[in-house]
């Protein structure tokens, strides 16, 4: 039967029989006008091949091609290949030795895989934001019970025993263990670690909300009571946005258990603070990682780029436009950006702004001094995240170039497992059309985050940019230092 | 805490449901990585969804 | 308030172990329950002339011929639509009968017992291949063959089960999975040990040599013999099911050749239907879609069972009929583990090393993930009597669980 529906379908074909020489068969060739005399000798174990064509000829070469189908050797393959699970209940039972499970389907169902995975004892990180605060807090509970993990919703970045999970970068094991409510800045933090020579125990995302005064920084906390017993961790380190009152006071309860160094980072919170609980307060990212470093085991961390080398390069590129325009794929490194420049650059617009900066009333037309976070909702409807797409990184870049106003172009390049694989190419090619349009150029700068075991290969992402002429920079601060001394010193020129 | 002590001393091995490059990321890095053919539940249709829930909810009543 | 889950457990517990012998074959309106004078029963949900199509037209045509009711096909035809006679499915007289699955008072049928629950059903025997009734012939030759039938086939195998005594189906399905059977398109190696089984025994009765060859090779030029009796089988393991209190385990899928109907175990004689499906598949030589009848038979009992389409791993060769690769045949029955609730404790597949074949369809399931059950079945030819033309593969639509949940819904989580 096989054989007949594939030589219908050849050229030239008016009918086709292909059965045994059973009475059935032989009473449908009559019935078709196909029954020849000879065919009443034939028995049920016979094969019979009959073609009905315009002329010999062609039934001739229909019958050699039917022939050359029956007797061809099959290969061992077939159409079919292996299927996928379709539920999490049959995954679990196929692969029972499996402990995290990853999500990143739509918000509205990401809740329901998650509570199944915790009902039966997995780890759990979500992708996905869209997950009400009620049904946050609802699967914390759940999980905290049980002592599993929560990472999410909104997390992107984890690293487990040393697996990068989800947009993570390649570090090396080590004696710092970090707790994170924000994506890149885990990447930022534990990169930076990595380069200063010292390693990653966990690093372990929270999601955005959870140290929201309505989830109570319950994720926050269960990680940390583990990091505190947890032998390979030496130092812990803490980045987030401020904490709602009364979770912080929590979390301080919570903290005073921990008899190892803590590197807190709450962004723009007062450090006095901090350091009246008796822990250690980082002024930024990269201050994070080397106060980490210096409590764990490299005494002697400092900066990535001696602040004489940045003052040197901003020496050398002199700035003709008036304004920053920074487009970011990073929120947190974009949040630190405008925290460190608001002050020296007085107003800056931003579709995120912190506390004190201005919102940009037209998101897609800058104006003044404008650090963009381009992986925000407005910007990502329709496309995958800048991280991933750097489509509209592209045309925005070159846009700005395009605009007599802009002084100075900055962006973040980040690598790791989930980015995109040659994403300073990706921008230099930007550059190079805007260039085409042969208008002046702005100065353009760089930071990478990332690590020297990165796939994307970090010396050649950097040489990448440099041969397009762009001023690269090992960390946010040092590039963001670099945007200070270059355009106060057009200031005050 | 003890459970995610116990992670912590044990092989990653992850069930990827949703975006297969993450799980595509975890196979070059050699880790056991299963991904899921994930479809939205009851084909998305909210009516049976609301159905589902409604005999989830009973069950939990009994404790489920 | 009912514990559903647990519901569940006890309806697959009493699947799991149910035992379904035959017991003997007695005439229909001796045995079957609630059989009567101009009752006929037909496959599927219930459906009244007016909507049957054109093979179980012709079955009941043949059925009215058969029973002399009527001397002509005309007249059959009059007959059978002038309210004279009644249409009742054989799910709801405790039997099954395949493709049209016409059963008249006098017809001799398999009476299937399951040992464990005491639970009894039943299922006309099988005419056989190309012109017959199943598929709504009804010319001299298919009454010709019924009667011989009622007069020598069933009484000489009457007697072999009085003599032999029980003969236990489980176990012939169970080795027939191990040979590359699903029992319900392909039956050639359960037909054979049924065969040897019962062949020493036919040569004992008080029949004729003539007669006993006759029933030897009547059974031998039949693959799909014992398709009669896996129905009966499968029919009488998922009656014991019914009707436990708060299960959502699918005990019936039928159809009847213009609709397909579910019933579930915690809802007590309610019908969920929808439109019976087209066939996608093989055709015969000389025969294409434009000659198929929509899905039609009780046949799905073997489905519902966790044989037949959920088994098509322990019968690659099934492939070979339905279209497909190899590995298509492993993938549906791996996907049917994902809407069932349990594998057999006796129906193993040794391409799947040995796993039990997926048991138990619940609709919470299938609702859930939006897999439906398939089935592979013969496809008949929409005019009556011009027999099976194909074979393939079909799923119920959609309807009938989404119905079924909801009435499943409405009894037992409302009000909570």
């Amino acid at each position: 039967m096989l054989i007949t529906s594939e030589v219908k379908k050849l050229p030239g074909v008016e009918n086709v029989v292909v059965g045994m020489g059973t009475d059935y068969n032989l009473d449908s060739l009559k019935r078709l006008h196909l029954f020849q005399p000879e065919m009443s000798k034939a028995t049920p174990s016979d094969l019979m091949l009959c073609v009905q064509a315009k002329d010999e000829k062609i039934a001739d070469e229909l019958l050699k091609t039917a022939e050359k189908m029956l007797t061809a050797k099959k290969s061992k393959t077939g159409r079919g290949e292996e299927s996928k699970p379709h539920t999490l209940e049959k995954a679990f039972q196929g692969a029972p030795e499996s402990n995290v499970v990853l999500i990143s389907v739509p918000g509205a169902f990401d809740a329901r895989e998650a509570e199944f995975a915790l009902r039966h004892d997995k780890h759990v990180m979500m992708f996905s934001d869209n997950v009400s605060i009620e049904e946050e807090l609802h699967l914390k509970e759940l999980a905290c019970k049980k002592g599993l993990l929560l990472m999410g919703p909104d997390c992107g970045t984890a690293i487990i025993n040393n697996v990068p999970l989800a947009f993570a970068n390649q570090v090396r094991r080590g004696p710092i263990g970090l707790v994170a409510a924000s994506g890149t800045g885990l990447q930022e933090v534990t990169s930076i670690i990595h380069t200063l020579g010292s390693g990653i125990s966990q690093a372990i995302g929270v999601g955005g909300r959870d140290l929201s005064e309505k989830v109570g920084g319950l994720m926050t906390i269960l990680a940390v009571k583990a990091l505190a017993h947890d032998d390979a961790t030496k130092v812990l380190v803490l980045i987030s946005k401020p904490p709602a009152e009364t979770t912080l006071m929590k979390l301080y309860k919570e903290l005073q258990n921990v008899k190892k160094p803590v590197v807190i980072y709450f962004i723009g919170a007062d450090p006095r603070v901090i350091e009246t609980e008796g822990h250690t307060a980082a002024a930024n990212l990269e201050d994070a990682a080397i106060k980490a470093c210096k409590l764990a085991d490299v005494k002697k961390a400092g900066p990535l780029m001696p602040a004489k080398e940045i003052d040197g390069l901003a020496k050398k590129h002199s700035v003709k436009g008036k304004y920053l325009r920074a487009l970011y794929s990073g929120g947190t490194l974009c949040d630190e950006a405008q925290r460190l420049l608001l002050s020296p650059l007085k107003e800056i617009h931003s579709n995120t702004p912190i506390k004190g900066a201005r919102e940009l009333k037209d998101v897609y037309q800058s104006k003044g001094h404008v650090i963009l976070d381009l992986g925000d909702d407005l910007f990502t409807r329709g496309k995958a995240h800048p991280m991933i797409d750097p489509s509209y990184r592209q045309e925005r870049l070159i846009q700005e170039c395009s605009d007599p106003d802009t002084g100075l172009i900055i962006l973040d390049v980040v690598l790791g497992y989930g980015s995109h694989l040659d994403m300073a190419g990706a921008m230099c090619e930007a550059i190079r059309q805007a260039g085409a349009k042969g208008k002046r150029r702005p100065v353009i700068a760089a930071t990478i985050c990332g690590t020297a075991e990165d796939l994307q290969g970090y010396e050649k992402q950097k040489q990448t940019l440099e041969e397009a002429g762009v001023v690269v920079f090992p960390s946010n601060v040092s590039l963001v230092k670099f945007v200070q001394a270059t355009l106060t010193r057009e200031a005050k020129k | 805490m003890n459970n995610l002590l116990k992670l912590f001393q044990s092989n990653i091995s992850v069930i990827n449901v949703g975006l297969p490059s993450f799980a595509d990321d975890l196979k070059k890095q050699g880790v056991p990585v299963v991904t899921l053919d994930w479809r939205p539940p009851a084909g998305g249709n909210t009516k049976l969804l609301g159905l589902l829930d409604k005999v989830k909810r009973h069950q939990a009543k009994l404790g489920y | 308030m009912v514990d559903i889950y647990q519901a569940n457990v006890q309806a697959l517990k009493n699947i799991q172990t149910a035992q379904p012998v035959i017991k003997g074959i007695g005439k229909a309106l001796e045995v079957v329950p609630g059989m009567r004078k101009n009752l006929f029963l037909h496959a599927g949900p219930p459906i009244t002339w007016d909507r049957m199509s054109g093979p179980l037209r012709g079955a009941v045509i043949g059925g009215v011929l058969y029973e002399g009711l009527a001397k002509t096909a005309t007249e059959a035809e009059i007959f059978a639509a002038s309210g004279a006679l009644s249409y009742e499915p054989w799910h709801e007289h405790s039997g099954v009968g395949p493709m049209a699955g016409i059963c008249t008072p006098r017809m001799p049928v398999w009476i299937v017992e399951n040992k464990v629950m005491g639970n009894r059903t039943y299922c006309t025997l099988n005419e056989g291949l190309g012109k017959v009734l199943r598929f709504g012939a009804f010319s001299q030759e298919v009454i010709d063959r019924l009667r011989w039938m009622e007069m020598v086939l069933a009484p000489l195998l009457k007697e072999v089960v009085q003599l032999k005594g029980d003969i236990n189906l489980k176990s012939i399905i169970a080795q027939a999975l191990m040979m590359g059977d699903e029992v319900h398109n392909r039956n050639r190696a359960a037909t054979s040990l049924f065969f040897r089984e019962i062949a020493p025994v036919i040569l004992d009765t008080h029949f004729t040599d003539a007669q006993k060859k006759r029933v030897l090779e009547f059974i031998n030029g039949n693959d799909h013999f014992f398709l009669n009796l896996s129905m009966p089988a499968a029919k009488a393991i998922l009656q014991s099911a019914e009707w436990v209190e708060g299960s959502s385990i699918v005990t019936t899928m039928t159809r009847n050749g213009t609709d397909f109907g579910i019933r579930i175990a915690g809802l007590k004689d309610r019908w969920f239907t929808g439109p019976a499906q087209m066939i996608k598949g093989l055709y015969f030589p000389g025969f294409s879609d434009a000659d198929a009848n929509p899905d039609i038979g009780d046949s799905a009992i073997t489905e519902t069972a966790g044989l037949g389409g959920f088994s098509m791993a322990a019968a690659p060769a099934i492939v070979k009929f339905v279209g497909g690769a190899v590995q298509d045949a492993m993938n549906y029955t791996q996907k049917m583990y994902e809407i069932t609730d349990a594998e057999s404790q006796s129906f193993q597949i040794p391409t799947m090393d040995f796993r039990g074949s997926p048991t138990g369809i619940n609709i919470l399931k299938v609702c859930e993930l939006g897999i439906l059950p398939q089935i592979n079945t013969g496809i008949a030819h929409k005019d009556a009597g011009m027999g099976q033309v194909g074979a393939g593969l079909v799923n119920p639509p959609m309807k009938c669980f989404e119905d079924a949940l909801e009435a499943f819904v409405a009894k037992y989580c409302t009000n909570d």
